[in-house]
């Protein structure tokens, strides 16, 4: 109970200040947009009126992952400002002052997701509001798994300049071994081996399956599984960052 | 209201690893205003990050408030206030929110949260800018928001590192004067400190920490009391060392430090000493800088309890 409370107690107060900024929603969101805008009509010639259903759940998986994977920026602000060494000499629960800052960047990245898939309608996608809820939930598993590792990240690096080099080298490989830009299915034999071991190339494989209704798809599943378990332990070595000596 | 025993904290460095605090034994009363005086990386933020559980101690024990430090982290934190060196408040946000806020974080109901939240913006006098963003707010603006938000929830005893370090000379008397309203409303207040002058002014009892162990613990008088007699500064422009030679086994000296380009000596009777003293140093040809007389100040405490001079290293 205490928990929920104190969730919702820093989700509240990371909200307001988001809102009171909501110019980087936007900012986040202007990727996947250039993406679905300028990249789009490339994939349209390849592979027929059927690009855009695989296309924008590609895109939302790749929404989710960068749009948390960057918000360790955030924290080191706060650090910095001693507003978190001022909340860590409360009672507050460890774990609250991750989740309550992860719910706020998961309901960022739902909105964001909404956005996108509203705005892919007029290029011809369409899709039925139950795969729709399962997908965004996969994506909030996504944003938990990687906002959790961002934010324990930035608490050990406590630098941007070590962060941002760090994201971005873990994230690009990630984003070329998924299958969100050209289908897998292209790859040479040992690239996709190698993209086996990706998790969210499941990720992408499970929401390119809701979008054209495939419900019984196993990778639905399975990368369920994956990512919830992978979320899971990133959650516990985050919250313990949160809990240790961090100035 | 605080019993520590052998607390000792070590950090991992590149080079190995460094013991910042080994083996701090302290006794703080109710009531007091507590200082901890020393030079820049003595081990006090350590110490006092130790204590108000944000850094886990590797040894030792302690007790705040009646609560076992390492047993009940949480019923400590709920019983003590902590307000760090380096600030604590958002930029974007006022200090009404960040009160409440913090209130919150204590466990208060919304409106518990609001009443507290006025009582504190009454009794540091930041009506007139509570409701303005943080980023507007002065230096010595933001550390009394600071220490509001560390006295939030009324604890018995608060912590503070460093509460005037970067002020002016208005803002720190203003600080002290919050300090010591502090105390006279009971609670205790354990601060830390590299001013001499504020551990003079400001504090009840000191204890001086270097190199990571208490070196003297007392009332500040009690302290410059175990340094008998007076101090003799002598600035010279040549023969530092000879004069000290030549010093060497009078009657009246206590002990001698040489300095940078000088010396200073505790003698008994600064007035008899005097004469004397010049009158050796004359005939060996010394030529003096300048000459000193005073009685004991912390300075001279620390000195002779460390080998230095804090406000040498404070330089």
């Amino acid at each position: 109970m205490k928990l929920l409370r104190d969730t919702w107690l820093v989700f509240a107060r990371s909200m307001s200040l988001t809102l009171r900024q909501p110019v980087w929603v936007v900012v986040m969101l202007m990727q996947p947009l250039f993406f679905l805008l300028l990249f789009g009509p490339l994939l349209k010639p390849l592979f027929g009126d059927d690009a855009y259903k695989t296309f924008v759940p590609s895109l939302l998986v790749m929404l989710a992952m960068f749009s948390t994977m960057f918000v360790g920026f955030g924290l080191i602000a706060e650090l910095r400002a001693g507003v978190i060494e001022r909340m860590r000499v409360t009672p507050v629960s460890r774990l609250a002052l991750l989740l309550g800052r992860a719910a706020r960047d998961i309901a960022v990245l739902l909105f964001q997701a909404v956005v996108l898939v509203l705005l892919a309608i007029p290029f011809g996608l369409s899709v039925r509001a139950g795969p729709l809820l399962l997908t965004l939930a996969l994506l909030a598993v996504i944003g938990l798994l990687c906002t959790s590792l961002s934010y324990a990240v930035s608490l050990i690096l406590r630098s941007e300049d070590a962060l941002a080099p760090l994201a971005n080298a873990v994230s690009q490989p990630l984003l070329l071994l998924s299958g969100i830009l050209l289908p897998l299915s292209l790859a040479p034999k040992w690239l996709q081996t190698i993209a086996n071991f990706n998790p969210f190339a499941w990720a992408v494989d499970a929401s390119k399956a809701l979008f054209a209704g495939r419900l019984s798809d196993d990778s639905i599943w399975q990368s369920g599984i994956i990512l919830g378990v992978l979320a899971l332990l990133a959650v516990v070595w985050s919250a313990r960052q949160f809990a240790k000596g961090v100035r | 209201m605080i019993e520590t025993r052998a607390l000792r904290k070590s950090f991992k460095t590149r080079g190995g690893s460094v013991e910042a605090v080994r083996g701090v034994d302290l006794s703080v009363g109710d009531g007091e205003v507590f200082g901890f005086l020393g030079p820049n990386g003595a081990g006090k933020t350590t110490t006092l990050r130790m204590l108000a559980t944000l850094l886990e101690p590797d040894g030792g024990e302690a007790t705040l408030a009646g609560v076992d430090l390492r047993r009940q982290p949480g019923e400590v934190r709920r019983r003590i206030g902590y307000v760090a060196q380096g600030g604590a408040t958002w930029d974007d946000v006022t200090a009404r929110e960040e009160l409440v806020l913090q209130g919150r974080l204590y466990g208060m109901s919304k409106a518990q949260a609001r009443e507290r939240a006025a009582a504190a913006i009454a009794g540091f006098q930041l009506d007139s800018l509570a409701d303005r963003k943080c980023k507007t707010y002065s230096g010595g603006q933001r550390r009394r928001v600071d220490i509001a938000l560390g006295i939030v929830h009324q604890p018995r005893l608060l912590f503070l590192d460093e509460p005037t370090t970067g002020l002016d000379p208005q803002s720190r008397a203003y600080m002290w004067d919050e300090i010591r309203r502090l105390r006279d409303e009971g609670m205790t207040v354990f601060l830390t400190t590299h001013y001499l002058e504020e551990a003079d002014a400001l504090c009840d009892r000191i204890a001086i920490i270097d190199h990571g162990q208490v070196v003297a613990e007392g009332t500040p008088a009690d302290l410059k009391r175990e340094i008998a007699g007076d101090v003799v500064t002598l600035g010279m422009t040549n023969r530092v060392a000879d004069a000290a030679t030549v010093l060497k086994g009078e009657p009246y000296l206590r002990d001698a430090e040489q300095l940078e380009s000088g010396l200073r000596l505790y003698v008994d009777q600064g007035a008899t000493a005097m004469p004397q003293i010049m009158r050796a140093l004359d005939a060996a040809g010394v030529e003096f800088a300048s000459v000193q007389l005073h009685r004991p100040s912390l300075d001279d405490v620390f000195l002779a309890k460390t080998g230095r001079s804090l406000r040498e290293d404070a330089a």
